[in-house]
């Protein structure tokens, strides 16, 4: 085999560096949204590979909705201490209290949707033009459509009719004031991709990636953990499962998955056996509708 | 494992989602939860079966419509090979979609109905392919079953299409009989159907098409994206010059030049991460430090000293309209070529090409949307470029609207005058 030979992952690795330096080069006040989940602490890990030894050209950002895993919280902070890099934190709670907004009710309730007003706040609050997120195309059929450089309008909506061609390495991120682009690095990245970059870098990720025991309440046949923030109905019945998280989202809308997985191999090896992809495994917030995700983007939503 | 990016075009209704459905389905890579949200759709196909195409259409509008308007990215591997594919789609009025979906691409399959053989589309796409430089194309003779899997159908479409490529510059051309919809010679080799066809499958095709001679290793090229400057105690001197290797190789005590400046210096390491690398090659991103201190910033290119790279702000150009403001000689636009960005000015619209037949059209006064032209650029600063054809990464640029900042136009490096 030639010497000068690529793997996939070290490929892979190459276009999102590429992707983040351009980034840093376009734009004046780029962020990097930061959930704590396994998307973006590997964006963070590409983010040391493209700048060390210098800083990072932007800060890390989560929106917190108050509703997160406390064990992603304290990976998300401990992270950011260890880096040294800077963490913004703002919360959907603040947003709920001065804009006097409604918080959903009912079996489905999330705060997925008050997210957004959120983010579009804090992007504004520090004049972003730029926000890295771990979206990755292989996730839902409306991110199969959406460019690197995802430009959104003054209120953060996408318009998939009018996204810009995107050619070779080549990203356009000229905006006007008040617009801003959605970068996703990490666009040509499978589930697996990720689990086996995250294997071959040694990552440490947040403990619920793996199998622990937990409460849970049996929902539309999805096991949700039992928590203070969930919608509970009288016959709810919490039960102890041995289970794990494939997708780290809000506690209300991400679900469980029974597993045996206690380390990274038996992670890979049972996403290999696995029948059901990661968002419909686990996620309530694309199933209300055929377009769920595609209507939550054309919102403002990351 | 490497990756093969590639893009699927045809007609319309040539059955471009079904293939990528089979593709995925039967390399089983569609899960129990995505299938049965299209069972759930209730939209079956004619024979029944559930319509793999609803696979690929994402967005609510092609689901309303039927047809595909944006390229989709959708991804699949086997224990061979990672494969990337987009799925452009078929109508003319999209052919700058399918142009972004080829400039990335190192194979395109392209599909023909058996029924209808080499049509006006098939033509175009084989004709758009190689203007993208796409090294590789597969002819997929489609629908065989519905002509009763005939030899002497397949054999005609295969002498027209020669025919027909004499005119093209592909040197890697290759033919496969297929039923997307049945799963003929898609994933499995079908010797029941097709026992007169010899060849490979087209997955099996797809696994051994070589792709690293693909990388342009000759001519070294490293534009500069971001300068490294950590100002800390312990990296207090640190210069760091951030980018990728577009083409070529780089290694410490390489003698190199600093474009457009013409400083000449070495490499004094190659870095990742703050790890030192023996030697950096094409597609890496990498960090070069340099022995001397020079001045170099965001667009500068540093190349090896024994490599010519044509320092230019005139030059000819192919370029694929894509806006529906028509383009007209004189105008001002935006010009980006990987880390720089400069104004031109696009002096004159040499010819149209005729996509259907790759004839010049002259005298024309305007471009529209989805054509194809020839044009002669001035740009406001130097630019370091390739022709096309010679260095794929080095040769392409984008045209951006001055006030909308929208992306108007594709363009190919044909001739560098200086």
């Amino acid at each position: 085999m030639d010497k000068r030979y690529l793997d996939y992952l070290d490929q892979l690795e190459a276009e999102a560096i590429h992707i983040m330096r351009e980034v840093a080069g376009q734009f004046e006040k780029p962020a990097l949204l930061f959930s704590g989940g396994k998307d973006s602490i590997t964006l963070v890990r590409l983010a040391e590979k493209a700048f060390r030894p210098g800083k990072f050209p932007f800060p890390l950002v989560h929106i917190d909705t108050g509703h997160n895993f406390p064990e992603a919280i304290r990976y998300r902070d401990e992270l950011a201490e260890r880096l040294g890099e800077k963490l913004i934190v703002r919360n959907v709670e603040d947003t709920i209290k001065r804009k006097n907004l409604s918080e959903p009710t009912g079996r489905y309730a999330s705060r997925n949707a008050l997210q957004t007003h959120t983010l579009l706040e804090t992007i504004e609050e520090f004049g972003f033009d730029a926000c890295i997120g771990g979206a990755r195309r292989d996730e839902e059929k409306a991110r199969a459509k959406e460019r690197i450089f995802s430009v959104r309008d003054e209120f953060g909506q996408w318009d998939p009719k009018r996204q810009r061609p995107e050619l070779w390495n080549i990203y356009n991120g000229r905006i006007n004031k008040g617009e801003n682009v959605r970068v996703f690095p990490i666009s040509n990245w499978t589930e697996l991709d990720v689990w086996n970059y995250i294997k071959r870098e040694g990552i440490a990720l947040p403990h619920i990636y793996y199998t622990h025991e937990r409460e849970c309440l049996v929902r539309d046949g999805k096991l949700m953990a039992w928590s203070d923030f969930i919608y509970q109905e009288p016959d709810d019945v919490v039960v102890k499962k041995q289970v794990r998280f494939r997708t780290v989202g809000d506690m209300t809308c991400t679900a469980a998955v029974e597993s045996v997985a206690y380390d990274i191999d038996a992670v890979i090896a049972e996403i290999l056996e696995s029948k059901i992809s990661e968002r419909g495994a686990t996620r309530i917030d694309d199933k209300l509708s055929e377009t769920a995700m595609e209507d939550r983007k054309k919102g403002g939503y990351f | 494992m490497d990756i093969l990016r590639f893009i699927t075009a045809g007609n319309v209704d040539d059955g471009k989602s079904t293939l990528i459905g089979r593709l995925l389905y039967d390399t089983k890579q569609i899960f129990a939860d995505q299938l049965e949200a299209i069972e759930s759709s209730g939209r079956l196909n004619e024979d029944g079966q559930i319509d793999l195409s609803l696979l690929t259409d994402g967005l609510k509008a092609e689901r309303e419509q039927g047809i595909t308007i944006d390229v989709a990215y959708k991804y699949f591997s086997t224990e061979k090979r990672k494969f990337i594919i987009a799925d452009a789609p078929g109508h003319i009025q999209y052919t700058r979609n399918m142009v972004t979906g080829a400039s990335n691409s190192n194979l395109s399959i392209i599909l023909v109905d058996a029924r209808k053989g080499v049509q006006e589309q098939t033509r175009r796409h084989s004709i758009i392919s190689t203007l993208l430089g796409i090294p590789h194309l597969v002819i997929c003779i489609n629908k065989m079953d519905l002509v009763g899997y005939d030899e002497q159908v397949y054999n005609q479409i295969v002498e027209d299409y020669k025919q027909f490529a004499k005119k093209l510059k592909s040197k890697d051309i290759t033919f496969i009989p297929v039923s997307a919809l049945k799963g003929d010679n898609i994933v499995e080799s079908s010797e029941l159907t097709m026992p007169w066809y010899q060849g490979p499958s087209l997955l099996e095709h797809l696994e051994q098409v070589p792709v690293s001679q693909d990388f342009n290793l000759e001519d070294s090229r490293f534009p500069v994206q971001y300068v490294i400057r950590p100002l800390t105690a312990e990296h207090h001197d640190y210069r760091g010059y951030a980018g990728k290797v577009i083409s070529g190789t780089y290694k410490a005590g390489d003698k190199v030049t600093v474009q457009p400046s013409g400083q000449t210096t070495t490499v004094k390491s190659v870095e990742l991460g703050g790890k030192v690398l023996e030697e950096a090659f094409a597609p890496m991103s990498v960090v070069l430090q340099l022995a001397d201190e020079v001045d170099i910033s965001r667009g500068d290119v540093i190349v090896k000293a024994a490599d010519g790279l044509e320092v230019a702000q005139e030059f000819e150009a192919e370029v694929c309209w894509m806006h529906n403001k028509a383009l007209k000689p004189g105008a001002k636009l935006l010009l980006r070529h990987n880390s720089t960005e400069t104004r031109c000015v696009v002096r004159n619209i040499d010819y149209k090409i005729d996509i259907n037949t790759l004839d010049h059209l002259e005298d024309v006064d305007q471009v529209q949307l989805n054509d194809i032209c020839r044009v002669q650029i001035k740009t406001a600063s130097p630019l370091l470029l390739d022709k096309y054809e010679n260095n794929r990464s080095n040769g392409g640029f984008i045209l951006i609207d001055e006030t909308s900042y929208a992306t108007v136009g594709a363009g190919m490096v044909a001739e560098i005058e200086y």
